[in-house]
């Protein structure tokens, strides 16, 4: 027969338990961070940052679309890319006012939209460019904290999401499942059009 | 036979309430305002107005009824189109009658659904598209300040589709004499309320 726990070790307990809910945390002023270090808080960082995940997204998506040999290949230049211009990002100085992520999602949006059969070679260029041009604004705002090892955190992170995200639409046989990821690729492009309106709305 | 009943013990009770009552966020100090704001208003806003609501779910409907390709062609025109809209809306560019290309997107829309009609693929896209400019630019210019644009953007976008995929789910019913019925009856009340906003709009 089991025992109940005795009066005073259920206030022990309870003491205990309330010691550690009410300590109190860091406060999280500017940065968002992880705690866990450089290479969590890049992860973090493309996670938490919709300018850069959803065209991620987007790309793995539309490698999906075209079939196993585009999604290798986005795999791994995709990443690559995006590392190279983190690491461009690094030594520049100003950052752009112009929202120019806007155009990839507007340019992927309708590629998946329309589901655009471009050539692999056309397709590598545009993952290519695509990781360059984030890669590198993503260089820029982590230069002040987690620097190069953010961006490998990142890179890992966008192998794994393309992997992940890619290999799932590829292996999607029924034809109303692309049909699904055409019409999350025309929001995407919605949201790349909105995001220009926005830019422009703020310099009238 | 004897049953075992579970009963809650009153010490694990009281822990469970106060983990979730001392359970205190860390301080955000200097957070950036209506990031997660701007979503959540997103995803409310083409729900907040039955014109919205009736005319997306509309298109779905009209979908459903025209069948392949037109079930998937419509809810792709409509929400980059609606984007495109907006642009103009949140460029300042201005689009007269505005309330009344709604109202009227909702009767025309109802009584396609109701008619049965089957135009032309590029006919039904181009119908839908000019009424997605119409909802766009309305959206566009109602925009609250101070929120972040990309999320706000993201859900209204989101909500939508998924008006419309509620549209195209209801819109199923179509492969069935009595549901086919049911989605014309349907027609005739988005119609109807069609001409009560063009009513309200004109009055």
């Amino acid at each position: 027969m089991k025992k109940s726990l005795s009066t005073n070790l259920r206030l022990m307990i309870g003491a205990a338990v309330s010691a550690v809910l009410l300590k109190p945390t860091d406060a999280a002023a500017h940065l968002v961070t992880t705690g866990m270090g450089p290479v969590y808080d890049g992860i973090g960082h493309l996670l938490l940052t919709p300018e850069d995940l959803v065209p991620v997204v987007a790309v793995a998506l539309y490698a999906g679309l075209r079939g196993r040999a585009p999604g290798r290949r986005a795999l791994f230049f995709f990443p690559l890319a995006w590392l190279l211009g983190g690491f461009m990002g690094l030594t520049a100085n100003t950052m752009p006012t112009f929202p120019v992520s806007a155009f990839s999602f507007l340019l992927v949006g309708i590629l998946i939209a329309v589901d655009l059969r471009l050539p692999d070679n056309a397709f590598t260029v545009l993952a290519v460019a695509v990781g360059i041009l984030h890669g590198f604004f993503n260089g820029i705002a982590l230069k002040e904290g987690p620097s190069g090892l953010g961006l490998l955190g990142i890179m890992s992170a966008l192998f794994v999401l393309v992997a992940l995200v890619s290999a799932f639409v590829v292996s999607l046989k029924s034809p109303w499942t692309r049909i699904v990821v055409r019409v999350a690729g025309s929001w995407v492009a919605a949201m790349g059009l909105l995001m220009i309106g926005w830019f422009f709305r703020g310099q009238l | 036979m004897k049953k075992h009943v579970r009963h809650i013990d009153p010490f694990v009770f009281f822990l469970a309430l106060m983990v979730y009552l001392v359970w205190a966020p860390s301080a955000q100090a200097h957070v950036e305002q209506g990031q997660a704001v701007g979503f959540v208003t997103g995803l409310e806003h083409p729900w907040s107005g039955l014109d919205h609501v009736l005319a997306m779910i509309a298109v779905g409907l009209w979908g459903a009824q025209l069948g392949n390709p037109a079930i998937w062609v419509l809810p792709i025109t409509f929400p980059m189109v609606m984007s495109f809209g907006a642009m103009m809306g949140l460029l300042g560019i201005p689009l007269p009658g505005i309330e009344i290309g709604i109202a009227l997107s909702a009767i025309l829309l109802g009584a396609m659904v109701l008619g049965e009609v089957k135009p032309k693929l590029f006919v039904a896209a181009i119908m839908v598209g000019i009424f997605a400019i119409f909802h766009g630019h309305a959206h566009g210019t109602e925009l609250p300040a101070g929120q972040s644009g990309l999320l706000y953007s993201m859900g209204f976008v989101i909500a939508t589709g998924v008006l419309h995929g509620i549209g195209i789910v209801i819109g199923l019913i179509h492969r069935w004499p009595a549901g086919k019925l049911a989605l014309r009856a349907a027609g005739a009340f988005i119609a109807a309320m069609g001409f009560f906003f063009l009513w309200q709009a004109v009055a």
